[in-house]
Protein backbone atom coordinates (compact mmCIF):
# COMPACT_ATOMS: atom_id res chain seq x y z
CA UNK A 1 0.00 0.00 0.00
CA UNK A 2 1.21 3.64 -0.97
CA UNK A 3 1.60 5.92 1.86
CA UNK A 4 1.69 10.02 1.80
CA UNK A 5 1.47 12.48 4.44
CA UNK A 6 -0.17 15.90 3.32
CA UNK A 7 -1.54 18.87 5.77
CA UNK A 8 -4.88 18.59 3.98
CA UNK A 9 -7.35 16.31 2.25
CA UNK A 10 -9.96 17.58 -0.08
CA UNK A 11 -12.04 14.91 -0.98
CA UNK A 12 -14.00 15.83 -4.83
CA UNK A 13 -12.49 17.81 -6.90
CA UNK A 14 -16.03 20.02 -8.02
CA UNK A 15 -16.43 23.64 -7.97
CA UNK A 16 -15.87 23.12 -3.85
CA UNK A 17 -12.83 21.09 -3.39
CA UNK A 18 -10.85 23.52 -6.42
CA UNK A 19 -11.71 26.55 -4.48
CA UNK A 20 -10.48 24.93 -1.41
CA UNK A 21 -7.86 23.60 -2.42
CA UNK A 22 -6.57 26.91 -4.02
CA UNK A 23 -7.08 29.00 -0.21
CA UNK A 24 -5.61 25.81 1.33
CA UNK A 25 -2.53 26.04 -0.59
CA UNK A 26 -1.76 29.67 -0.96
CA UNK A 27 -1.80 29.71 2.82
CA UNK A 28 0.91 27.40 2.73
CA UNK A 29 0.04 23.98 3.17
CA UNK A 30 0.17 20.74 0.99
CA UNK A 31 -2.95 19.56 -0.27
CA UNK A 32 -4.15 16.48 -1.68
CA UNK A 33 -6.95 17.16 -4.27
CA UNK A 34 -8.72 13.57 -4.67
CA UNK A 35 -11.18 13.00 -7.28
CA UNK A 36 -12.98 10.22 -8.62
CA UNK A 37 -13.41 10.95 -12.30
CA UNK A 38 -10.61 11.40 -14.55
CA UNK A 39 -10.72 15.60 -14.77
CA UNK A 40 -11.44 17.86 -12.49
CA UNK A 41 -14.61 20.35 -12.07
CA UNK A 42 -17.22 18.19 -11.40
CA UNK A 43 -20.49 18.77 -12.42
CA UNK A 44 -19.99 21.96 -13.88
CA UNK A 45 -18.37 19.76 -17.34
CA UNK A 46 -21.59 18.81 -18.24
CA UNK A 47 -23.76 22.05 -17.22
CA UNK A 48 -22.54 23.85 -20.57
CA UNK A 49 -25.28 26.72 -20.38
CA UNK A 50 -24.54 29.94 -18.70
CA UNK A 51 -25.27 31.66 -15.85
CA UNK A 52 -22.49 30.89 -14.05
CA UNK A 53 -20.00 33.17 -12.44
CA UNK A 54 -21.77 36.43 -12.51
CA UNK A 55 -21.28 36.99 -8.65
CA UNK A 56 -17.83 35.69 -8.40
CA UNK A 57 -16.24 36.75 -11.32
CA UNK A 58 -18.80 39.61 -12.52
CA UNK A 59 -19.21 38.07 -15.81
CA UNK A 60 -21.74 35.10 -17.36
CA UNK A 61 -19.50 32.22 -18.01
CA UNK A 62 -20.87 28.23 -19.09
CA UNK A 63 -20.26 25.36 -16.62
CA UNK A 64 -16.61 24.10 -17.86
CA UNK A 65 -15.84 27.89 -18.35
CA UNK A 66 -16.24 28.97 -14.64
CA UNK A 67 -14.33 25.55 -13.72
CA UNK A 68 -11.52 26.17 -16.00
CA UNK A 69 -10.86 29.30 -13.89
CA UNK A 70 -10.50 27.68 -10.66
CA UNK A 71 -8.71 24.22 -12.31
CA UNK A 72 -6.04 26.67 -13.54
CA UNK A 73 -5.00 27.99 -10.54
CA UNK A 74 -5.83 25.32 -9.04
CA UNK A 75 -4.08 22.66 -10.45
CA UNK A 76 -0.58 24.76 -10.85
CA UNK A 77 -0.13 25.55 -7.25
CA UNK A 78 2.71 23.65 -6.59
CA UNK A 79 1.46 22.81 -3.03
CA UNK A 80 -1.27 21.03 -4.45
CA UNK A 81 -1.24 17.32 -5.62
CA UNK A 82 -4.19 15.86 -7.32
CA UNK A 83 -4.78 12.66 -7.25
CA UNK A 84 -7.03 11.86 -10.34
CA UNK A 85 -9.57 8.59 -10.55
CA UNK A 86 -8.74 8.19 -7.21
CA UNK A 87 -11.81 7.19 -4.93
CA UNK A 88 -11.88 7.86 -0.80
CA UNK A 89 -12.98 4.66 0.62
CA UNK A 90 -12.86 5.20 4.41
CA UNK A 91 -11.32 7.71 6.96
CA UNK A 92 -9.81 6.48 10.26
CA UNK A 93 -9.86 9.23 12.75
CA UNK A 94 -8.27 9.25 16.85
CA UNK A 95 -10.89 8.34 19.19
CA UNK A 96 -10.47 12.23 20.22
CA UNK A 97 -11.37 13.98 17.75
CA UNK A 98 -14.77 11.63 17.06
CA UNK A 99 -16.98 13.87 19.56
CA UNK A 100 -20.14 11.83 19.15
CA UNK A 101 -18.93 8.28 18.97
CA UNK A 102 -16.33 5.54 19.50
CA UNK A 103 -15.30 4.85 16.55
CA UNK A 104 -12.30 6.47 16.07
CA UNK A 105 -8.81 4.45 15.70
CA UNK A 106 -5.68 4.61 17.95
CA UNK A 107 -4.63 7.35 15.58
CA UNK A 108 -2.86 9.84 17.90
CA UNK A 109 -4.88 12.81 18.43
CA UNK A 110 -5.56 15.24 15.26
CA UNK A 111 -3.77 12.58 13.11
CA UNK A 112 -6.38 11.45 10.62
CA UNK A 113 -5.63 8.53 7.77
CA UNK A 114 -7.51 8.19 4.26
CA UNK A 115 -7.90 5.11 2.03
CA UNK A 116 -8.63 5.49 -1.35
CA UNK A 117 -8.83 3.05 -4.26
CA UNK A 118 -7.78 4.18 -7.73
CA UNK A 119 -6.60 1.95 -10.95
CA UNK A 120 -3.35 3.73 -10.87
CA UNK A 121 -2.23 3.76 -7.87
CA UNK A 122 -4.18 0.84 -6.22
CA UNK A 123 -4.87 1.28 -2.58
CA UNK A 124 -3.53 4.71 -1.54
CA UNK A 125 -3.18 6.00 2.86
CA UNK A 126 -2.83 9.24 2.95
CA UNK A 127 -2.26 10.61 6.50
CA UNK A 128 -3.16 14.00 7.17
CA UNK A 129 -4.13 16.71 9.67
CA UNK A 130 -7.64 17.94 8.29
CA UNK A 131 -9.82 17.10 6.04
CA UNK A 132 -12.30 19.32 3.59
CA UNK A 133 -15.44 17.17 2.67
CA UNK A 134 -16.36 17.98 -1.02
CA UNK A 135 -18.47 14.60 -2.74
CA UNK A 136 -21.05 17.09 -4.10
CA UNK A 137 -24.61 15.54 -4.37
CA UNK A 138 -26.41 12.73 -6.23
CA UNK A 139 -29.57 12.71 -7.78
CA UNK A 140 -33.58 10.94 -6.46
CA UNK A 141 -34.94 9.16 -8.65
CA UNK A 142 -37.80 7.17 -8.98
CA UNK A 143 -37.54 4.82 -6.02
CA UNK A 144 -38.02 8.35 -4.25
CA UNK A 145 -41.12 9.33 -5.54
CA UNK A 146 -43.03 6.07 -5.99
CA UNK A 147 -45.21 6.01 -9.65
CA UNK A 148 -47.14 3.22 -9.89
CA UNK A 149 -47.06 1.43 -13.37
CA UNK A 150 -44.96 -0.60 -15.37
CA UNK A 151 -40.71 -0.51 -15.35
CA UNK A 152 -39.77 0.02 -19.03
CA UNK A 153 -36.88 1.76 -20.50
CA UNK A 154 -36.83 5.19 -21.05
CA UNK A 155 -36.92 6.76 -17.64
CA UNK A 156 -34.23 8.83 -16.46
CA UNK A 157 -32.39 11.22 -13.95
CA UNK A 158 -32.02 14.46 -15.56
CA UNK A 159 -29.11 15.02 -14.92
CA UNK A 160 -27.64 11.84 -16.24
CA UNK A 161 -29.62 12.92 -19.38
CA UNK A 162 -27.63 16.26 -19.16
CA UNK A 163 -24.60 13.55 -19.51
CA UNK A 164 -25.64 11.45 -22.25
CA UNK A 165 -26.72 15.07 -24.46
CA UNK A 166 -24.14 17.35 -23.14
CA UNK A 167 -20.58 14.69 -22.97
CA UNK A 168 -21.54 11.39 -24.75
CA UNK A 169 -23.30 12.87 -27.87
CA UNK A 170 -26.59 11.13 -28.09
CA UNK A 171 -30.35 11.78 -27.11
CA UNK A 172 -32.43 10.21 -24.43
CA UNK A 173 -35.71 10.18 -26.72
CA UNK A 174 -37.66 12.38 -29.12
CA UNK A 175 -41.02 12.95 -27.35
CA UNK A 176 -40.32 13.82 -23.61
CA UNK A 177 -42.30 14.82 -20.44
CA UNK A 178 -40.06 15.80 -17.31
CA UNK A 179 -41.25 15.22 -13.96
CA UNK A 180 -40.28 17.92 -11.23
CA UNK A 181 -39.34 21.30 -11.98
CA UNK A 182 -35.92 21.45 -10.63
CA UNK A 183 -33.51 22.96 -12.39
CA UNK A 184 -31.67 20.35 -14.31
CA UNK A 185 -35.19 19.49 -15.51
CA UNK A 186 -35.87 23.04 -16.47
CA UNK A 187 -32.33 23.46 -18.19
CA UNK A 188 -32.86 20.00 -19.74
CA UNK A 189 -36.22 20.91 -21.30
CA UNK A 190 -34.97 23.67 -23.65
CA UNK A 191 -31.11 21.43 -24.06
CA UNK A 192 -33.30 18.68 -25.25
CA UNK A 193 -35.79 21.14 -27.68
CA UNK A 194 -32.58 22.82 -29.09
CA UNK A 195 -31.48 19.06 -29.97
CA UNK A 196 -34.68 18.53 -31.71
CA UNK A 197 -36.60 16.46 -29.54
CA UNK A 198 -39.86 17.67 -28.18
CA UNK A 199 -41.13 18.54 -24.59
CA UNK A 200 -44.64 17.75 -24.42
CA UNK A 201 -44.84 19.42 -20.28
CA UNK A 202 -43.09 19.82 -17.31
CA UNK A 203 -45.26 18.05 -14.11
CA UNK A 204 -44.62 19.58 -10.82
CA UNK A 205 -46.85 18.45 -7.62
CA UNK A 206 -46.06 21.38 -5.92
CA UNK A 207 -48.06 25.23 -6.82
CA UNK A 208 -44.72 26.63 -7.64
CA UNK A 209 -42.02 26.17 -9.61
CA UNK A 210 -39.08 24.27 -7.46
CA UNK A 211 -36.50 26.16 -10.26
CA UNK A 212 -34.84 29.29 -10.32
CA UNK A 213 -37.36 31.96 -12.41
CA UNK A 214 -34.71 32.75 -14.65
CA UNK A 215 -34.73 29.22 -15.81
CA UNK A 216 -38.53 29.12 -16.02
CA UNK A 217 -38.50 32.17 -18.40
CA UNK A 218 -35.56 31.00 -20.48
CA UNK A 219 -35.91 27.18 -20.84
CA UNK A 220 -39.67 27.06 -21.22
CA UNK A 221 -41.50 30.15 -21.58
CA UNK A 222 -39.23 31.14 -24.83
CA UNK A 223 -40.02 27.52 -26.29
CA UNK A 224 -43.87 27.49 -25.06
CA UNK A 225 -43.08 24.53 -23.28
CA UNK A 226 -46.34 23.75 -20.75
CA UNK A 227 -46.04 23.76 -17.28
CA UNK A 228 -48.68 21.82 -15.38
CA UNK A 229 -48.02 23.32 -11.24
CA UNK A 230 -50.19 21.34 -8.70
CA UNK A 231 -50.17 18.49 -11.39
CA UNK A 232 -48.51 14.53 -10.54
CA UNK A 233 -47.72 11.85 -12.78
CA UNK A 234 -49.93 9.00 -11.61
CA UNK A 235 -49.44 6.20 -13.96
CA UNK A 236 -46.06 4.72 -16.16
CA UNK A 237 -47.50 3.29 -19.35
CA UNK A 238 -45.63 0.92 -21.80
CA UNK A 239 -43.80 -2.49 -22.05
CA UNK A 240 -40.16 -2.18 -22.90
CA UNK A 241 -39.84 1.56 -23.69
CA UNK A 242 -42.35 4.51 -22.20
CA UNK A 243 -45.13 4.68 -24.32
CA UNK A 244 -47.16 7.50 -21.96
CA UNK A 245 -48.19 8.73 -18.62
CA UNK A 246 -50.97 9.70 -17.09
CA UNK A 247 -50.97 13.23 -15.63
CA UNK A 248 -53.21 14.04 -12.64
CA UNK A 249 -54.56 17.65 -11.28
CA UNK A 250 -53.92 17.83 -6.93
CA UNK A 251 -56.14 19.91 -5.11
CA UNK A 252 -55.88 20.43 -1.42
CA UNK A 253 -53.14 17.79 -1.66
CA UNK A 254 -55.91 14.89 -3.01
CA UNK A 255 -55.35 13.80 -6.77
CA UNK A 256 -58.37 14.38 -8.94
CA UNK A 257 -58.36 11.19 -10.42
CA UNK A 258 -61.39 11.85 -12.80
CA UNK A 259 -59.77 14.82 -14.08
CA UNK A 260 -56.48 12.41 -15.49
CA UNK A 261 -55.18 13.32 -18.99
CA UNK A 262 -52.68 10.76 -21.21
CA UNK A 263 -49.67 12.23 -22.86
CA UNK A 264 -47.93 10.00 -25.27
CA UNK A 265 -44.10 10.37 -24.63
CA UNK A 266 -40.81 7.99 -25.11
CA UNK A 267 -39.01 9.16 -22.23
CA UNK A 268 -39.45 10.50 -18.67
CA UNK A 269 -36.58 12.69 -17.00
CA UNK A 270 -36.72 13.40 -13.64
CA UNK A 271 -35.86 15.92 -11.76
CA UNK A 272 -37.09 15.83 -8.30
CA UNK A 273 -33.47 17.13 -6.41
CA UNK A 274 -30.56 16.44 -5.35
CA UNK A 275 -29.09 14.94 -2.13
CA UNK A 276 -25.85 15.83 -0.22
CA UNK A 277 -23.44 12.61 -1.03
CA UNK A 278 -22.30 11.76 2.79
CA UNK A 279 -22.42 8.01 2.59
CA UNK A 280 -18.44 8.51 3.50
CA UNK A 281 -19.35 10.92 6.38
CA UNK A 282 -20.85 9.19 7.67
CA UNK A 283 -18.75 6.08 7.64
CA UNK A 284 -16.75 7.95 10.24
CA UNK A 285 -19.15 9.39 12.45
CA UNK A 286 -19.50 13.02 10.43
CA UNK A 287 -22.81 14.06 12.31
CA UNK A 288 -25.59 14.79 9.68
CA UNK A 289 -28.35 17.26 9.61
CA UNK A 290 -31.77 15.75 8.86
CA UNK A 291 -32.98 19.45 7.09
CA UNK A 292 -30.44 19.16 4.73
CA UNK A 293 -29.15 16.10 4.50
CA UNK A 294 -25.68 17.45 4.60
CA UNK A 295 -23.09 17.14 7.78
CA UNK A 296 -24.22 20.06 11.27
CA UNK A 297 -21.44 22.22 11.00
CA UNK A 298 -19.63 24.98 13.62
CA UNK A 299 -19.86 28.75 12.87
CA UNK A 300 -16.17 27.23 11.50
CA UNK A 301 -17.19 25.44 9.00
CA UNK A 302 -16.17 22.14 10.87
CA UNK A 303 -18.46 19.21 11.35
CA UNK A 304 -19.04 17.00 14.50
CA UNK A 305 -15.37 15.25 13.81
CA UNK A 306 -12.58 17.29 14.52
CA UNK A 307 -10.36 18.76 12.07
CA UNK A 308 -13.05 18.02 9.34
CA UNK A 309 -14.70 20.36 7.51
CA UNK A 310 -17.49 20.50 4.93
CA UNK A 311 -18.67 22.62 1.40
CA UNK A 312 -20.23 22.72 -1.36
CA UNK A 313 -23.51 21.05 -2.30
CA UNK A 314 -21.93 17.72 0.21
CA UNK A 315 -23.04 20.66 3.01
CA UNK A 316 -25.97 21.49 1.22
CA UNK A 317 -27.92 22.09 -1.75
CA UNK A 318 -26.76 25.21 -3.56
CA UNK A 319 -28.57 26.67 -6.84
CA UNK A 320 -25.35 28.84 -7.65
CA UNK A 321 -22.04 27.77 -8.10
CA UNK A 322 -20.66 30.91 -6.57
CA UNK A 323 -21.92 30.59 -3.38
CA UNK A 324 -20.42 27.47 -3.28
CA UNK A 325 -17.04 29.01 -4.14
CA UNK A 326 -17.53 31.63 -1.29
CA UNK A 327 -18.38 29.32 1.29
CA UNK A 328 -15.46 26.91 0.13
CA UNK A 329 -13.13 29.40 0.19
CA UNK A 330 -14.75 30.13 3.88
CA UNK A 331 -13.70 26.34 5.45
CA UNK A 332 -10.69 26.34 3.95
CA UNK A 333 -9.42 29.34 5.66
CA UNK A 334 -11.39 28.37 8.60
CA UNK A 335 -8.96 24.93 7.94
CA UNK A 336 -5.87 26.85 7.92
CA UNK A 337 -6.79 28.57 10.72
CA UNK A 338 -7.48 25.54 12.71
CA UNK A 339 -3.69 24.34 11.72
CA UNK A 340 -2.46 27.11 12.71
CA UNK A 341 -3.97 27.55 16.13
CA UNK A 342 -4.20 23.91 17.11
CA UNK A 343 -4.26 23.72 21.00
CA UNK A 344 -6.81 26.87 21.25
CA UNK A 345 -9.21 25.98 18.93
CA UNK A 346 -11.56 26.54 19.00
CA UNK A 347 -10.70 29.75 19.77
CA UNK A 348 -13.96 31.20 21.50
CA UNK A 349 -17.52 29.79 22.65
CA UNK A 350 -19.84 29.54 20.07
CA UNK A 351 -23.85 29.58 20.53
CA UNK A 352 -27.15 27.59 18.04
CA UNK A 353 -28.84 29.38 15.19
CA UNK A 354 -32.11 28.09 14.91
CA UNK A 355 -34.78 28.13 11.74
CA UNK A 356 -37.97 29.67 12.85
CA UNK A 357 -41.62 30.56 10.95
CA UNK A 358 -40.58 29.65 7.04
CA UNK A 359 -37.18 28.42 6.80
CA UNK A 360 -35.71 25.06 6.51
CA UNK A 361 -32.56 25.49 7.65
CA UNK A 362 -29.60 27.98 8.07
CA UNK A 363 -26.40 26.85 7.81
CA UNK A 364 -23.94 27.14 9.66
CA UNK A 365 -25.57 25.67 12.58
CA UNK A 366 -23.71 27.76 15.09
CA UNK A 367 -22.31 31.30 15.58
CA UNK A 368 -19.11 32.58 16.56
CA UNK A 369 -19.48 36.19 18.25
CA UNK A 370 -15.68 36.72 17.82
CA UNK A 371 -15.52 37.21 13.57
CA UNK A 372 -18.37 38.34 11.17
CA UNK A 373 -20.61 35.28 10.38
CA UNK A 374 -21.89 34.59 7.16
CA UNK A 375 -25.43 32.65 7.23
CA UNK A 376 -27.42 31.08 4.00
CA UNK A 377 -30.94 29.88 4.77
CA UNK A 378 -33.63 28.60 2.79
CA UNK A 379 -37.54 29.85 2.84
CA UNK A 380 -40.26 27.84 2.36
CA UNK A 381 -42.48 30.41 1.33
CA UNK A 382 -43.01 31.94 -2.11
CA UNK A 383 -43.56 35.59 -1.60
CA UNK A 384 -42.51 39.32 -2.80
CA UNK A 385 -41.52 41.78 -0.15
CA UNK A 386 -40.42 39.38 2.90
CA UNK A 387 -39.41 40.52 6.37
CA UNK A 388 -36.54 38.53 6.98
CA UNK A 389 -35.90 38.72 11.43
CA UNK A 390 -33.19 37.73 13.32
CA UNK A 391 -33.81 37.64 16.98
CA UNK A 392 -31.59 36.67 19.66
CA UNK A 393 -33.36 34.22 22.12
CA UNK A 394 -32.80 33.24 25.62
CA UNK A 395 -34.26 31.10 28.50
CA UNK A 396 -36.41 33.95 29.87
CA UNK A 397 -38.53 33.85 25.91
CA UNK A 398 -37.38 37.19 26.15
CA UNK A 399 -36.56 38.11 22.48
CA UNK A 400 -34.45 40.82 20.85
CA UNK A 401 -34.42 41.72 17.17
CA UNK A 402 -30.71 42.06 16.31
CA UNK A 403 -31.69 42.45 12.21
CA UNK A 404 -34.69 43.34 10.21
CA UNK A 405 -34.41 43.12 6.56
CA UNK A 406 -37.06 43.52 3.67
CA UNK A 407 -36.30 40.83 1.25
CA UNK A 408 -37.44 41.42 -2.75
CA UNK A 409 -38.38 38.03 -3.28
CA UNK A 410 -38.48 34.75 -1.23
CA UNK A 411 -38.91 31.14 -2.92
CA UNK A 412 -37.77 27.57 -1.86
CA UNK A 413 -35.45 27.53 -5.39
CA UNK A 414 -33.10 30.29 -4.11
CA UNK A 415 -30.87 30.45 -1.11
CA UNK A 416 -30.44 33.67 0.69
CA UNK A 417 -27.56 34.76 2.18
CA UNK A 418 -26.94 36.76 5.06
CA UNK A 419 -23.75 38.51 7.13
CA UNK A 420 -23.88 39.96 10.60
CA UNK A 421 -21.04 41.80 11.94
CA UNK A 422 -19.23 40.61 15.21
CA UNK A 423 -20.00 44.01 16.79
CA UNK A 424 -23.65 44.10 16.45
CA UNK A 425 -23.75 40.54 17.82
CA UNK A 426 -22.09 40.95 20.87
CA UNK A 427 -24.33 44.00 21.54
CA UNK A 428 -27.34 41.12 22.18
CA UNK A 429 -24.99 38.56 24.03
CA UNK A 430 -25.65 37.06 27.61
CA UNK A 431 -23.32 35.66 30.11
CA UNK A 432 -23.97 32.39 30.70
CA UNK A 433 -27.16 31.85 28.71
CA UNK A 434 -28.17 30.09 25.62
CA UNK A 435 -27.95 33.18 23.05
CA UNK A 436 -30.14 31.51 20.57
CA UNK A 437 -30.08 33.20 17.41
CA UNK A 438 -33.38 32.56 15.42
CA UNK A 439 -34.13 32.97 11.91
CA UNK A 440 -37.53 33.87 10.77
CA UNK A 441 -39.36 35.11 7.11
CA UNK A 442 -42.67 36.75 7.63
CA UNK B 1 -54.83 58.01 -29.94
CA UNK B 2 -51.86 56.22 -28.70
CA UNK B 3 -52.64 52.46 -26.77
CA UNK B 4 -49.94 51.81 -23.83
CA UNK B 5 -49.37 48.51 -22.88
CA UNK B 6 -48.38 46.43 -20.29
CA UNK B 7 -46.21 43.60 -20.17
CA UNK B 8 -44.91 41.73 -16.82
CA UNK B 9 -41.45 40.28 -17.37
CA UNK B 10 -38.77 38.94 -15.43
CA UNK B 11 -35.05 40.21 -15.81
CA UNK B 12 -32.50 37.18 -16.98
CA UNK B 13 -29.63 39.22 -17.26
CA UNK B 14 -28.52 37.69 -13.59
CA UNK B 15 -29.69 34.80 -11.11
CA UNK B 16 -31.60 37.80 -9.35
CA UNK B 17 -34.58 37.61 -11.83
CA UNK B 18 -35.99 41.10 -10.99
CA UNK B 19 -39.91 41.12 -11.92
CA UNK B 20 -39.85 44.01 -14.16
CA UNK B 21 -43.43 46.13 -15.39
CA UNK B 22 -42.73 47.11 -18.88
CA UNK B 23 -44.94 49.75 -20.20
CA UNK B 24 -44.79 50.64 -23.98
CA UNK B 25 -46.83 51.83 -27.21
CA UNK B 26 -47.96 49.39 -29.17
CA UNK B 27 -48.11 51.64 -32.51
CA UNK B 28 -45.09 53.29 -31.25
CA UNK B 29 -42.45 51.34 -30.50
CA UNK B 30 -39.23 53.13 -29.98
CA UNK B 31 -36.75 52.76 -27.34
CA UNK B 32 -37.61 56.22 -25.48
CA UNK B 33 -41.10 55.03 -25.39
CA UNK B 34 -40.56 51.98 -23.34
CA UNK B 35 -40.91 52.55 -19.84
CA UNK B 36 -39.26 50.19 -16.77
CA UNK B 37 -40.19 49.51 -13.70
CA UNK B 38 -39.08 46.96 -10.50
CA UNK B 39 -35.48 46.66 -12.11
CA UNK B 40 -32.36 46.72 -9.51
CA UNK B 41 -30.00 47.64 -11.73
CA UNK B 42 -29.64 49.79 -15.61
CA UNK B 43 -28.78 45.77 -16.76
CA UNK B 44 -32.72 45.70 -16.29
CA UNK B 45 -33.78 48.72 -18.45
CA UNK B 46 -31.98 46.79 -21.43
CA UNK B 47 -33.00 43.70 -20.86
CA UNK B 48 -36.57 44.90 -20.71
CA UNK B 49 -36.80 47.17 -23.99
CA UNK B 50 -34.95 44.51 -26.03
CA UNK B 51 -37.44 41.64 -24.75
CA UNK B 52 -40.42 44.28 -26.16
CA UNK B 53 -37.84 45.87 -29.29
CA UNK B 54 -36.23 42.35 -30.81
CA UNK B 55 -35.61 39.38 -28.01
CA UNK B 56 -32.05 37.87 -27.76
CA UNK B 57 -30.76 34.66 -26.13
CA UNK B 58 -27.35 33.63 -25.51
CA UNK B 59 -27.22 30.40 -27.09
CA UNK B 60 -25.28 27.27 -25.52
CA UNK B 61 -24.98 23.80 -27.22
CA UNK B 62 -22.33 21.35 -28.51
CA UNK B 63 -20.87 20.65 -31.94
CA UNK B 64 -19.06 16.98 -32.76
CA UNK B 65 -15.32 16.84 -31.50
CA UNK B 66 -12.79 13.48 -32.50
CA UNK B 67 -11.84 13.78 -28.82
CA UNK B 68 -10.56 11.01 -26.56
CA UNK B 69 -12.12 12.63 -23.72
CA UNK B 70 -15.54 13.49 -24.95
CA UNK B 71 -17.94 13.02 -27.93
CA UNK B 72 -18.98 16.70 -27.67
CA UNK B 73 -17.58 20.23 -27.33
CA UNK B 74 -19.47 22.78 -25.37
CA UNK B 75 -20.20 25.69 -27.45
CA UNK B 76 -21.61 29.97 -26.61
CA UNK B 77 -22.44 32.45 -29.21
CA UNK B 78 -20.20 35.51 -27.79
CA UNK B 79 -22.98 37.71 -27.70
CA UNK B 80 -27.40 37.38 -27.44
CA UNK B 81 -28.42 36.53 -30.87
CA UNK B 82 -31.91 37.07 -32.33
CA UNK B 83 -34.24 34.65 -30.87
CA UNK B 84 -35.58 34.08 -34.47
CA UNK B 85 -32.07 33.08 -35.75
CA UNK B 86 -31.44 30.02 -33.08
CA UNK B 87 -32.52 27.43 -34.93
CA UNK B 88 -30.55 28.47 -38.51
CA UNK B 89 -27.55 28.49 -36.22
CA UNK B 90 -28.02 25.12 -34.31
CA UNK B 91 -28.03 23.69 -38.18
CA UNK B 92 -24.53 25.63 -38.73
CA UNK B 93 -23.44 24.37 -35.77
CA UNK B 94 -24.38 20.56 -36.28
CA UNK B 95 -22.75 20.56 -39.59
CA UNK B 96 -19.37 21.23 -38.12
CA UNK B 97 -16.86 18.58 -36.93
CA UNK B 98 -13.69 19.98 -34.68
CA UNK B 99 -10.34 18.03 -33.91
CA UNK B 100 -8.49 18.83 -30.91
CA UNK B 101 -6.75 20.36 -29.15
CA UNK B 102 -9.23 23.05 -28.96
CA UNK B 103 -9.32 25.84 -26.36
CA UNK B 104 -11.49 28.07 -24.44
CA UNK B 105 -12.17 31.13 -26.31
CA UNK B 106 -11.13 29.31 -30.00
CA UNK B 107 -13.68 30.68 -32.74
CA UNK B 108 -15.80 27.99 -34.15
CA UNK B 109 -18.35 30.85 -36.13
CA UNK B 110 -17.17 33.89 -37.38
CA UNK B 111 -20.10 36.75 -37.45
CA UNK B 112 -22.76 34.64 -38.17
CA UNK B 113 -25.12 36.09 -40.77
CA UNK B 114 -23.40 39.50 -40.66
CA UNK B 115 -25.30 39.94 -36.89
CA UNK B 116 -21.54 40.17 -35.12
CA UNK B 117 -21.88 37.28 -33.20
CA UNK B 118 -19.68 34.45 -33.18
CA UNK B 119 -19.30 31.17 -31.73
CA UNK B 120 -16.83 30.10 -29.59
CA UNK B 121 -15.96 26.73 -27.70
CA UNK B 122 -16.35 27.02 -23.91
CA UNK B 123 -14.24 24.19 -22.97
CA UNK B 124 -9.91 23.18 -23.05
CA UNK B 125 -10.04 19.77 -24.69
CA UNK B 126 -5.99 18.50 -25.60
CA UNK B 127 -6.26 15.39 -27.24
C1 LIG C 1 -27.38 20.15 -13.42
C2 LIG C 1 -26.98 21.34 -12.61
C3 LIG C 1 -27.17 22.63 -13.12
C4 LIG C 1 -26.73 23.74 -12.40
N1 LIG C 1 -26.89 24.99 -12.94
C5 LIG C 1 -26.35 26.08 -12.31
C6 LIG C 1 -26.39 27.39 -12.92
O1 LIG C 1 -26.98 27.59 -13.98
N2 LIG C 1 -25.77 28.42 -12.29
C7 LIG C 1 -25.11 28.23 -11.11
O2 LIG C 1 -24.51 29.18 -10.60
N3 LIG C 1 -25.10 27.01 -10.51
C8 LIG C 1 -25.70 25.92 -11.07
N4 LIG C 1 -25.66 24.69 -10.45
C9 LIG C 1 -25.11 24.58 -9.09
C10 LIG C 1 -23.61 24.43 -9.01
O3 LIG C 1 -23.04 24.21 -10.24
C11 LIG C 1 -23.26 23.26 -8.15
O4 LIG C 1 -23.91 23.44 -6.94
C12 LIG C 1 -21.74 23.16 -7.91
O5 LIG C 1 -21.04 23.03 -9.11
C13 LIG C 1 -21.47 21.97 -7.00
O6 LIG C 1 -20.09 21.86 -6.73
P1 LIG C 1 -19.54 20.77 -5.73
O7 LIG C 1 -18.07 20.84 -5.82
O8 LIG C 1 -20.19 20.92 -4.42
O9 LIG C 1 -20.07 19.37 -6.29
P2 LIG C 1 -19.68 18.53 -7.61
O10 LIG C 1 -19.46 19.38 -8.76
O11 LIG C 1 -20.72 17.48 -7.71
O12 LIG C 1 -18.28 17.88 -7.25
C14 LIG C 1 -18.11 16.78 -6.39
C15 LIG C 1 -16.95 15.96 -6.88
O13 LIG C 1 -16.58 15.02 -5.89
C16 LIG C 1 -16.23 13.81 -6.50
N5 LIG C 1 -16.39 12.75 -5.48
C17 LIG C 1 -17.53 12.37 -4.84
N6 LIG C 1 -17.28 11.41 -3.95
C18 LIG C 1 -15.95 11.18 -4.00
C19 LIG C 1 -15.08 10.27 -3.29
N7 LIG C 1 -15.52 9.45 -2.35
N8 LIG C 1 -13.76 10.29 -3.61
C20 LIG C 1 -13.28 11.14 -4.57
N9 LIG C 1 -14.06 12.00 -5.25
C21 LIG C 1 -15.38 12.02 -4.98
C22 LIG C 1 -17.17 13.72 -7.68
O14 LIG C 1 -16.67 12.88 -8.68
C23 LIG C 1 -17.26 15.18 -8.13
O15 LIG C 1 -16.32 15.49 -9.13
C24 LIG C 1 -26.12 23.56 -11.14
C25 LIG C 1 -25.96 22.27 -10.61
C26 LIG C 1 -26.38 21.17 -11.32
C27 LIG C 1 -26.22 19.80 -10.70
S1 LIG D 1 -32.40 44.28 -13.21
FE1 LIG D 1 -30.24 44.03 -12.74
S2 LIG D 1 -30.27 43.09 -10.71
FE2 LIG D 1 -32.32 42.82 -11.55
S3 LIG D 1 -32.25 40.79 -12.54
FE3 LIG D 1 -31.77 42.34 -14.09
S4 LIG D 1 -29.54 42.40 -14.10
FE4 LIG D 1 -30.14 41.41 -12.19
Amino acid sequence: MREAVFDTVVVGGGAAGLAASKIIAERGYRVALVERENRLGGILNQCIHNGFGLHYFKEELTGPEYAQRFIETTAGTPNIEVFLETTVMDVKTSRADNNNSGKGSTNSPGTKEVFCYSSRYGVLKIITKTIVLAMGSRERNRGNIGIPGTRPAGIFTAGLAQRFVNIEGYSPGENVVIIGSGDIGLIMARRMTLIGARVLAVIEIQPYPSGLTRNIVQCLRDFDIPLHLSHIVSRIYGRDRVEAVDVTPVRNGKPEMEETFKIKCDTLLLSVGLVPENELSKKFGVKINPETGGAVVDAHMMTSVDGVFSCGNVLHIHDLVDYVSEESIAAASFACDYMEERGKWPAAEQFPTVASSNIKYVIPNSYDPEINNRFFFRPMIVKNNAKLCIRMENEDKEQKTLLEKRLLHVQPSEMVSVNIKSERIKEFLRDGEENRLVFSIQ
Amino acid sequence: MSSRSNKSLICISCPIGCHLTVEYDKDNLREENIKISGNKCSRGITYGREEVLAPKRTVTATVSIASEIQRRLPVKTTKHIDKVLIFELLDNLYSLKVKPPVNIGERLIENFKGTGVDVVATMKLDR
